[in-house]
C-alpha cells in the first residue's frame, strides 16, 4: 500500500464513520476545531482504523498526539511501516 | 397545598403512520391501519406472528450526526416527536434551558438492537476490541430521556420512568405531579421503543400475540372481537408538552386540553394476568384525584392490546366504574401495540377527540366478543360532546396507570 492509498482509505473510512464531506479531510484539518469530533468520536476512529488497515492500535500513547487529519495519516503510515519492518 | 393546574400545550408523534401528530389523528380518523407484514419474522420459524406495525420512511438524517450518534431508532423517534411538540408549545432554546422545564420519558428498555450488535462482537472472542463508544448511550436505561434532554438543551429535571405498556402514562403522570406540585413550570414528557423480533417473541411465548391474520395484517389486532388473538407490536414515539396553565398564560399559548387526574396502582395477583378490581381502582383513583365522577366521564381510551384475558378484565373493571353507560375504545385495532409508545399515542388522539368533539371507534371490532360486550363498545367514529376522558394504559408486572383528560375551551 503506497502512501497515498494510505491516506485515500484513511479519508474514506472516516469520513463514512463521522459523516464528514471527503473535501474536508485535507490534512491541515484539526479534529476538534474543525470537524467537530470530541474524544468519544476519538475511540471510535481507532477501532475503524485497526478495521481499515488490519493494524492493533489499542491505547497506543502516540495516538493521543494526534490533532489533525494530517498527524493522524503519518500514524497510521509510520504503524505500517513498522509492521513491514517487524516482518 | 394548592395544587396547580396542568394544561396541555405541544404534541408531538411518530407512528407507523409517519411522523406528526395531526397525520396520526387523521390516520385514526379514516380508520386506516398501520400494521402490515413484517418479513423479519419469517426467519422464525418457532414464531407465529408475521405482523407488525413499523416506522417507515423517517430521515434520520433531519438529526444532527452529533446527536443522532447516542441515539437508536427509539431516540430519535422521541427525538422528532418532541421537537414537533415543542415547537407546537411555542418553546424556545431559552425555555428549554431554563431550569424550570424538565422531561419524563421512557421506553421498555435499552436498544435491543444494540445490545444484540453489542453480543455479536463481543461473544466470539469475547474481545471488546470492537465495541464502539456510543453502544452504552443507546442500551441504558435512560437513553431516550437522557438523548432527547441532551439534544433539546434541557436543563431541569430529567426522569425515565420504565413501566413497559405504561411507561408513557406513567410518564405524562409523573409530569403532571411535578407541575402541580410547582416542581417544573414545563415538562415535555412521553415514551418511545422501538421494534425488535424478540418483543414479538416474548408475547408469542406467552400465548398473547396475534398470528391468525398474517395474509390479512389490517384486520389484526382485534380489541374486544370475538376472532381477537392477541396483540401486534409496533413502534414509534409519543411526546406532549405539560404545563401549569400560570405558564401557559405568560407564554400566550393555546391550552389543547388539561390532565386532570392521574393514578397508578399495581395489580399482585399475576405478573402477566390484569384482575379488574385493581384495574377499576386505578381508574377511581385517577376520577377522584380529578374530582370527576364516573357518570361524567365520556369515554374510556382502554389499554385493551386484543388478548383474550386482558379485554375482558378491562371491560369488566369499566362496567364495575361506569356501568353501560360511557362509550369505550381502544385505538389498539390502528395502531397495534407501541409498547412504551402506546399512552403517549394514544393520549395524543385523545386530546384530538376533545378538540374535534368527536370519539374515535375501535378498527377491527366486527363483532364484539359477549365477555366484553357489558359496556358500551363503540365500533365507529361518533360526532358528540366530549368534556372528560380516562386513558388506561396496563402493563405486564401489574403496572396499572390512568390518566384523566379534560376537554379546555377560551
Amino acid at each position: 500500500m503506497t502512501d497515498s492509498q494510505v491516506i485515500e482509505a484513511a479519508n474514506k473510512a472516516l469520513a463514512e464513520e463521522f459523516e464528514l464531506e471527503i473535501e474536508r479531510m485535507t490534512p491541515d484539518a484539526r479534529f476538534r476545531e474543525d470537524l467537530d469530533l470530541d474524544s468519544l468520536d476519538a475511540v471510535d476512529m481507532v477501532i475503524v482504523l485497526e478495521k481499515t488497515f488490519q493494524i492493533k492500535i489499542g491505547r497506543d500513547p502516540a495516538i493521543l498526539e494526534i490533532r489533525t487529519v494530517g498527524d493522524m495519516h503519518a500514524y497510521i503510515i509510520t504503524k505500517k511501516r513498522e509492521l513491514e519492518q517487524a516482518r | 397545598m394548592r395544587l396547580r393546574r396542568v394544561a396541555i400545550t405541544g404534541m408531538g408523534a411518530v407512528s407507523p403512520f409517519g411522523k406528526g401528530s395531526g397525520l396520526l389523528f387523521d390516520a385514526l380518523l379514516a380508520g386506516r391501519s398501520g400494521i402490515a407484514r413484517n418479513p423479519e419474522l419469517d426467519q422464525f420459524a418457532e414464531l407465529g406472528p408475521r405482523v407488525a406495525g413499523l416506522v417507515r420512511n423517517l430521515d434520520v438524517m433531519e438529526v444532527p450526526r452529533k446527536h443522532r450518534r447516542s441515539m437508536s431508532p427509539m431516540s430519535i423517534y422521541a427525538y422528532l416527536a418532541a421537537l414537533e411538540a415543542a415547537a407546537e408549545a411555542g418553546l424556545d432554546e431559552a425555555a428549554l434551558a431554563s431550569g424550570r422545564t424538565g422531561l419524563v420519558m421512557g421506553s421498555t428498555m435499552g436498544s435491543v438492537r444494540t445490545i444484540e450488535e453489542f453480543f455479536r462482537a463481543y461473544l466470539p472472542d469475547a474481545s471488546l476490541a470492537q465495541i464502539k463508544s456510543m453502544m452504552f448511550f443507546r442500551v441504558m436505561g435512560h437513553s431516550v430521556a437522557s438523548n432527547v434532554a441532551q439534544a433539546l438543551g434541557i436543563t431541569g429535571r430529567v426522569l425515565a420512568p420504565t413501566a413497559a405498556c405504561s411507561t408513557s402514562c406513567v410518564a405524562i403522570g409523573l409530569a403532571y405531579e411535578a407541575i402541580a406540585f410547582g416542581k417544573q413550570d414545563v415538562v415535555l414528557c412521553g415514551g418511545a421503543d422501538e421494534y425488535h423480533p424478540l418483543t414479538t417473541g416474548t408475547f408469542d411465548l406467552m400465548l398473547a400475540a396475534s398470528s391468525n391474520f398474517n395474509d390479512e395484517p389490517a384486520r389484526t389486532p382485534r380489541p374486544f372481537d370475538r376472532q381477537r388473538d392477541g396483540i401486534v407490536c409496533s413502534e414509534g414515539a409519543g411526546v406532549l408538552v405539560l404545563e401549569s396553565f400560570e405558564s401557559a398564560r405568560a407564554r400566550g399559548v393555546p391550552v389543547l386540553a388539561e390532565v386532570a387526574g392521574f393514578a397508578s396502582a399495581c395489580d399482585v395477583s399475576n405478573i402477566a394476568n390484569p384482575e379488574p378490581a385493581p384495574l377499576y381502582r386505578c381508574m377511581k383513583e385517577a376520577l377522584d384525584c380529578a374530582g370527576v365522577r364516573p357518570e361524567e366521564v365520556s369515554h374510556v381510551n382502554a389499554h385493551a392490546t386484543a388478548t383474550t384475558r386482558g379485554d375482558i378484565a378491562e371491560s369488566r373493571a369499566i362496567a364495575m366504574l361506569a356501568g353501560d353507560g360511557v362509550p369505550v375504545s381502544s385505538l389498539k385495532g390502528h395502531l397495534g401495540h407501541a409498547m412504551a409508545a402506546s399512552g403517549a399515542l394514544e393520549s395524543i388522539a385523545c386530546v384530538h377527540m376533545l378538540q374535534k368533539q368527536m370519539l374515535l371507534g375501535t378498527l377491527n371490532l366486527d363483532e364484539p366478543d359477549p365477555q366484553c360486550a357489558m359496556v358500551d363498545l363503540l365500533r365507529n367514529n361518533s360526532e358528540r360532546a366530549v368534556s372528560v376522558i380516562v386513558k388506561n394504559n396496563f402493563a405486564l408486572g401489574g403496572i396499572n396507570c390512568s390518566l384523566v383528560l379534560r376537554g379546555y375551551d377560551d
